[in-house]
């Protein structure tokens, strides 16, 4: 800025701070703030006493005008944006408060004294109105002011800026970014976890993973970037040469490196500083002292320049010795500093004289990925999207690195036991029993999905789900989603019907789908299987270690059986063996529908449906015999007995129509599993990318006693014939009972184009394409059968391409298709037991229904189930699982017409 | 949906006039929910049948309830009201019979003042608590009561019977009071969730009972359940939630009691009728369950009562009568706390709010704060407590709020003493490491207070005896399970080594030489906090030690 004409004077202040303005009445600091920053940045305790008063000028209000400036600039600093202040504060206890206000949020705090001369302000104040004090008013607060300045640089500013004269309409501000702020860096990276002095497995690691090392530096021929995250020093054998060669790497910029505790120890023990000698501060010191002087400078220089924490990656990663929560991120203050050094910790010491660390992961719910060290463990784990990397090499252990965004781990072991550690390498803390925090779920939330945007839960909605979680529902770490509400089509005109295939079709063929699939709907209750080849695999994907390999739970997230769980589980495990073959993945979540009815549903059979069945076989029988006696004696009641005639026929219609779903059954024997979508597996949320085909061609060869097929046929909705044919294929299934079908598109609906790709999948949404199914826009990505096993040459994937409505197929911009992903049309008798025994006596009025809400809720719970299996595929922590989940089950709690 | 009203009186057809209806017209009569029609299967010298039929219209039904219908529900559509003779047959009865329900007859008063030779006849009568419930409500009016119950569904003989009776009644009996008992007793009978009828229906059907209900032995039942359904039921969220799982919503309810409300003077408390467990435990309210921190109003009053007397015990017994358990194990926790000199406590599971309400009229506490994850349940606490009548220096010392044992809560945090009373046996086992987490390990109050029945004492239980639910029957049927003093001592051990808390167990109630005392007790310090205090860990009961520290 030196260079720009004249004389600009360049005030400089962190891009996020406390700005405080300090002048006296009249000095210009209003105009100068309205000059330089934006409105919403410039709190003024003016405007906070016109707040509380109504009069700007009302000293009286002065008190209360300062605790809501206080609270209006904690809430923003809180937020991380720049503030400004506009009062005098020209008396020490103001400013102090406001300093003490940014120390309590973690943000540096800038002084700009306008320096101008009392006549100045006197003159301004007399030309304006609103300003009713006396000279006398500016002439105290300017005396306040001298006073101040002499020692302001005490108050415990990072820097004041004092202008004066014509430097203050002169004045240029910028912004100086924060030291930790390298968000602009986007890797890739090796992120690697603590060294302590063993140069030759660092220099394995570092080869393993493509490095070229020399003795003083080392390059990654595709641009990776190292980060280290501290405690390169002390323990081990060669100190220096790790030193050595970090210290090329961050100076040729191929490395980037934070502080640890045992360089702010090693700086201070150097400095000649008086600290205890142990924990391998020893042996640095015997090594550095064989180092030339010249090194010894460089070296304390680099550590003792080292910095907290790095953000990189714009914000999504986050690297600290001991880790660092996220109210901290990219914050600096003393504590932020000593967190990021030495952890959370609680002041207590363990058995073995160590310091005790507060589990702060656990309780960690930031975006940003976490990478850290510093405490030893035998296994790095993910909890909440942290990861501790220091495994220990200097101990036996081994040193490890994480590539990201890979998120892969890499070690090497060490060559020896350089170090005895003090206490033996374990988990550091018992492994989290999956513990939720209230805060995670309750009140008014709002979350976002990548499948429908942000979703809002309304507080009544949560509350809730909150009791039926907690009371009912199974292991939150095993319930990893929850099936979406189902709307019906749009009412039939056809008569007797309410409901029939052909404005299914039609709505799917209007919203430009070509292809949908007719499954067969069960009539029994909705069952989610979660479902673990072994109880490692179960301890790794789920969290759970209790030796239990999955469980089978409803739609509102309870368990089926008391204690028949464990022995579905077993057999379900046993009928989808193939699956881990297939899948390549040792677990995998299943959407089924479980069978018989009464199985789950008995009480409510019971209570309701044949409590309604009996009364009616009680009382009809009786009611056209009074009537058939009335007759006999020539009373006319024919269009009573007539009535009473058709409703027992009714009644009896209900009857079969329940007790068809309701069969006896003893332990498992009788219950039947009908798997019709596989919702997840390793690294894929299939059920977003996925083409109906490859889920039922895979579920079809299940062969079990326990699994029952799910019956479907394709329609290419284009042909009259297909479509007329389904219909004769629905009529017959309801015919003969069955409740109904599902109609869905047949391949996965197009989303917003350009989301994330899930890890080890092709299946993204947008990129799917199979034969028949050509997008206008053209967007096709890889053949949606790669990977799906021998789906090629299946009859049923091929059709006449169909243009698609531009508007569904993936348009550019498009945030989320508006498509129903099923719509259920149910049978004539079937809903008998939805609308009553009698309700084909009254069709014309309840045709009138009204179906918007529940559509509209179908979109949303779709969108944030898939959201939930996204989050378990792409290894999110269970918090973020359960968010979407613990959503679906509180919208499930709107009111809708249950009818639909 | 169908009364038939025979009379044997000479000439018979003189009921037409009594009932204002000629037997040789068939005769309609509008409802808001449907169409009534008066006809006579029979009319003879010795035998005349009238008939009361009434159609329901389902749809009409829900439209007819109009703004206050309780929203969305299935039960709204698929339903026993065109079947059964229930709420809405009484109200078109008291419409269509007016006058003779007034025992007025311009013609015939003689016969309308005087008992007849009546046979009332329905087919199809629900009666929750089964056809023994017609028979005493029934015969203590003169009635000779015939009930025979209907099956659920011939094809699934397992299921049993519905609730539902064919009733005749026979006696001789004047036509107004027969009509009156009808009105009266078809509701309590049917007990539905929801009258189906406005509020002002109910409050005439309690009028019509002038004269002979305030003598009835069964007054306090009929009563009961008259009142215990007055409540507006709006649904909730809540009870969409159990909709959606195929759940009966009464057996998701939470396990909070609800006090008995405006109940007349001199009614026994809820639950000390004896039939109320045997007859309707699935689903009557009545059932006074004992509820999360709250407790059953019934369970030791039954215990002392059905002992059979010479029984031993009976003696200490009888003084146990005037204190149920409840009282005892809220008194017990009371004393715990007071003995150990805590000064703030956080009721996790405080149901409607007993305890919470006993420790805020004691002094000793300067923060009393109610926890619970029923909204429900919450809603009644402070209803209980008198929230919005509470003077603020009170209120101040007060916090109630919905959260949950398995969620961590910095609510939760910052109290000397948590109570968890009657509240664990609430938690699915495998959900109850998630709760001593949450509790013990991160909201780590100095201590901890958990009762939770005994259940080697259920066998002092007469309604919990084998022949009446099996060896396995629980106190509640929201348990999910119920400890052995061994059980409970080696779980609370467990908690206490892994989160560091030494812990002293107590009895509540009289500790039974054989099978221990209806309620444990455990009572867990923090040994750091106790360490930290510079305290010995005292021995409880040396409370002197305690207070000083």
């Amino acid at each position: 800025m030196h260079d720009h004409a004249g004389r600009a004077v360049e005030v400089s202040v962190p891009g996020m701070s406390l700005v405080v303005l300090v002048g006296i009445s009249g000095s210009g600091k209003s105009t100068f703030a309205a000059k330089h920053f934006r409105p919403t940045q410039v709190i003024s305790s003016d405007f906070c006493r016109g707040l509380v008063s109504d009069d700007e000028t009302d000293q009286a209000a002065t008190p209360d005008a300062f605790d809501l400036l206080h609270h209006i600039v904690g809430t923003r600093l809180r937020r991380g944006l720049l503030t400004v202040v506009d009062a005098t504060n020209v008396q020490w206890e103001a400013r102090k408060k406001l300093i003490e206000l940014a120390r309590s949020h973690d943000v540096l705090a800038d002084a700009i004294v306008l320096d101008v001369p009392e006549e100045v302000a006197i003159a301004r104040n007399a030309a304006r109105p609103d300003r009713p004090f006396g000279a006398h008013v500016i002439t105290r607060q300017r005396k306040d002011l001298r006073r101040s300045l002499s020692k302001i640089s005490k108050d415990g500013f990072r820097r004041v800026h004092v202008l004066r004269g014509d430097d203050i309409a002169d004045a240029v501000i910028t912004y100086e970014k924060a030291w930790t702020d390298r968000t602009d860096l986007t890797g890739p990276f090796d992120i690697i976890g603590d060294v302590h002095g063993c140069r030759s497995e660092l220099e394995t690691l570092l080869r393993d993973l493509g490095w070229e090392v020399t003795p003083t530096g080392a390059v990654h021929p595709e641009g990776r970037t190292a980060v280290f995250v501290g405690d390169l020093v002390d323990r081990g054998p060669d100190t220096p040469g790790v030193l050595r060669l970090v210290m090329g790497m961050v100076a040729a910029g191929t490395a980037l490196c934070v502080s640890g505790n045992h360089e702010q120890k090693l700086v201070r023990a150097l400095d000649g500083r008086k600290v205890r000698v142990a924990h391998g501060l020893e042996r640095s010191l015997e090594q550095f002292a064989a180092e030339p002087e010249e090194f010894r400078t460089a070296a304390r220089a680099f550590m003792d320049g080292l910095i907290s924490h790095y953000r990189l990656d714009g914000g999504r990663l986050v690297v600290a010795h001991a880790g660092l929560k996220e109210a901290y991120h990219g914050r600096a203050s003393g504590r932020v500093r000593a967190f990021a050094l030495y952890g959370d910790t609680t002041g207590e010491t363990d058995e073995y004289g160590l310091p005790v660390r507060y589990p702060w992961a656990n309780d960690y719910r930031g975006r940003a990925m976490v990478v850290y060290g510093h405490t030893p463990i035998p296994e790095p784990e993910w909890v909440n999207n942290t990861i501790c990397l220091d495994t220990g090499v200097v101990f036996g252990g081994r040193l490890t690195a994480l590539r990201y965004p890979e998120r892969r781990l890499v070690s090497v072991p060490a060559e020896k036991m350089w170090y005895e550690p003090v206490r033996p390498l374990t988990s550091s803390a018992a492994r989290d029993p999956g513990v939720l925090d209230i805060g995670d779920v309750d009140g008014t939330r709002y979350v976002e999905t990548r499948y429908g945007g942000r979703i809002k839960i309304a507080e009544e909605n949560s509350r809730a789900a909150l009791e039926i979680m907690s009371r009912f529902a199974v292991d939150p770490r095993w319930l990893v989603y929850l099936p979406p509400t189902m709307a019906p089509p749009e009412t039939s005109s056809l008569d007797g019907y309410l409901e029939h295939p052909a404005e299914a079709f039609e709505e799917f063929a209007r919203a430009g789908v070509s292809r949908v699939v007719c499954e067969e709907k069960h009539m029994g209750s909705r069952a989610i299987a979660v479902l673990a080849r072994t109880p490692e695999a179960a301890a790794r994907r789920f969290g759970v270690t209790d030796g239990s390999v999955g469980t089978v739970y409803t739609r509102t997230g309870r368990p089926f059986f008391d204690d028949l769980t464990a022995e579905l589980v077993d057999r379900l495990r046993d009928a989808v063996s193939p699956l881990w073959e297939g899948l390549r993945s040792d677990w995998v979540v299943l959407d089924c529908e479980l069978l018989p009815w009464s199985a789950k549903a008995e009480g409510l059979i019971r209570d309701q449906y044949a409590s309604v069945g009996a009364a009616a076989a009680a009382a009809l029988p009786e009611v056209i015999r009074a009537l058939e006696t009335a007759a006999g004696r020539g009373l006319d009641v024919g269009g009573q007995l007539d009535h009473a005639r058709r409703r027992a026929g009714n009644a009896a219609r209900f009857r079969d129509a329940y007790a068809r779903y309701c069969w006896p059954v003893s332990g498992l024997d009788g219950v039947r599993l009908a798997p019709f979508q596989i919702l997840a597996c390793e690294g894929r949320a299939t059920a977003v990318g996925e083409p109906h085909a490859w889920h039922l061609d895979l579920l079809g060869r299940l062969e079990s006693d326990i699994i029952t097929p799910t019956r479907h046929v394709f329609v290419s909705l284009d042909s009259e014939e297909e479509r007329a044919a389904a219909v004769e294929w629905w009529s017959a299934l309801t015919a003969e009972g069955g409740e109904g079908m599902v109609v869905k598109p047949a391949d996965p609906l197009p989303a917003a184009p350009g989301l994330p790709g899930l890890p080890g999948s092709q299946a993204v949404p947008g990129q799917q394409a199979v034969p028949g199914q050509q997008g206008a826009s053209g967007q096709q990505g890889a053949s949606g059968q790669q990977g799906a096993p021998a789906l090629s040459g299946d009859p049923l994937l091929s059709g006449e391409p169909v243009p698609g409505d531009p508007t569904a197929e993936g348009t550019p911009g498009v945030r989320r298709s508006r498509v129903q992903p099923g719509i259920k049309v149910r049978g004539r008798e079937y809903l008998r037991i939805i609308y009553g025994p009698d309700y084909t006596e009254s069709l014309d009025v309840l045709r009138r229904r009204f179906p918007g809400k529940k559509r509209s809720l179908a979109l949303r719970e779709q969108a944030l189930g898939l959201e939930a299996l996204t989050r378990l595929a792409e290894g999110d922590p269970l918090w973020r699982v359960h968010e979407a989940v613990f959503a679906v089950l509180a919208l499930e709690s709107e009111p809708v017409d249950p009818r639909l | 949906m169908l009364l038939t009203i025979s009379t044997t009186v000479r000439p018979a057809t003189d009921l037409g006039f009594l009932l204002h209806k000629h037997p040789d017209r068939v005769r309609e009569f509008g409802q808001s929910f449907g169409t009534a029609t008066v006809f006579y299967p029979e009319a003879g010298e010795d035998r005349c049948t009238a008939a009361l039929l009434l159609e329901v219209d389902p749809v009409r039904l829900v439209r007819s309830r109009g703004k206050s219908s309780p929203d969305f529900s299935l039960g709204q559509y698929v339903n026993d009201r065109p079947y059964a003779a229930s709420s809405l047959l009484a109200v078109t009865l008291a419409d269509v019979f007016r006058t003779a329900r007034a025992g007025r007859c311009a013609s015939r008063q003689e016969l309308a003042d005087r008992p007849i030779p009546l046979e009332l006849c329905l087919p199809a009568l629900p009666c929750r608590g089964g056809a023994d419930l017609a028979h005493r409500l029934f015969e203590p009016l003169g009635w000779q009561v015939e009930a025979s119950a209907v099956p659920l569904d011939e094809a699934f003989p397992e299921w049993g019977d519905s609730r539902y009776v064919r009733l005749t009644l026979r006696g001789e009996v004047r036509l107004a009071d027969a009509l009156n008992h009808l009105y009266v007793l078809l509701p309590v009978l049917d007990d539905a969730k929801h009258y189906w009828v406005a509020d002002d229906e109910v409050d005439k059907l309690i009028r019509a009972g002038e004269g002979w209900l305030a003598a009835h032995p069964e007054k306090p039942l009929i009563a009961r359940r008259y009142l215990g359904r007055r409540r507006a039921l709006a649904r909730t969220a809540f009870a969409r939630l159990a909709e959606v799982g195929d759940d009966v919503e009464e057996a998701l309810e939470p396990p909070v009691e609800e006090e008995p409300l405006d109940l007349p003077a001199g009614e026994e408390p809820v639950g000390t009728s004896a039939e109320a467990h045997a007859a309707e435990k699935p689903t009557g309210d009545e059932v006074a369950g004992p509820p999360i921190g709250d407790a059953s109003a019934g369970e030791p009053i039954r215990q002392a009562a059905e002992r059979p007397m010479g029984d031993a015990a009976a003696a200490a017994a009888e003084d146990e009568r005037r204190v149920p358990l409840n009282v005892l194990r809220r008194e017990a926790v009371v004393s715990v706390l007071e003995e150990i000199g805590v000064r703030t406590v956080i009721d996790l599971g405080c149901g409607s709010g007993q305890l919470v309400s006993a420790l805020l009229s004691g002094p000793a506490f300067a923060k009393v704060t109610g926890v619970d994850v029923s909204a429900h349940a919450l809603a009644l606490a402070a209803r209980r407590l008198k929230l919005d009548r509470m003077p603020e220096a009170k209120r101040a010392r007060l916090e109630l709020f919905q959260g949950s044992l398995t969620y961590t809560d910095a609510r939760f945090a910052g109290y000397d003493a948590a109570v968890l009373m009657e509240v664990v046996e609430h938690v699915d086992p495998p959900r109850l490491p998630a709760l001593e987490r949450v509790v013990f390990g991160v909201a780590r109050p100095a201590h901890v207070i958990v009762t939770t029945p005994n259940v080697e004492h259920n066998i002092r239980y007469e309604f919990l005896a084998p022949e009446k639910g099996g060896p396995a029957a629980r106190r509640h049927p929201d348990h999910r399970f119920e400890w052995t003093r061994a059980e409970f001592a080696e779980w609370a051990a467990g908690v206490g080594e892994t989160y560091g808390y030494q812990v002293d167990f107590r009895p509540v109630g009289e500790d039974d030489p054989e099978v221990g005392p209806p309620t444990q007790m455990a009572v867990f310090t923090s040994i750091a906090r106790a360490a930290r205090d510079h305290a010995q860990v005292p021995e409880l009961g040396d409370d002197r030690s305690l207070r000083g520290a």
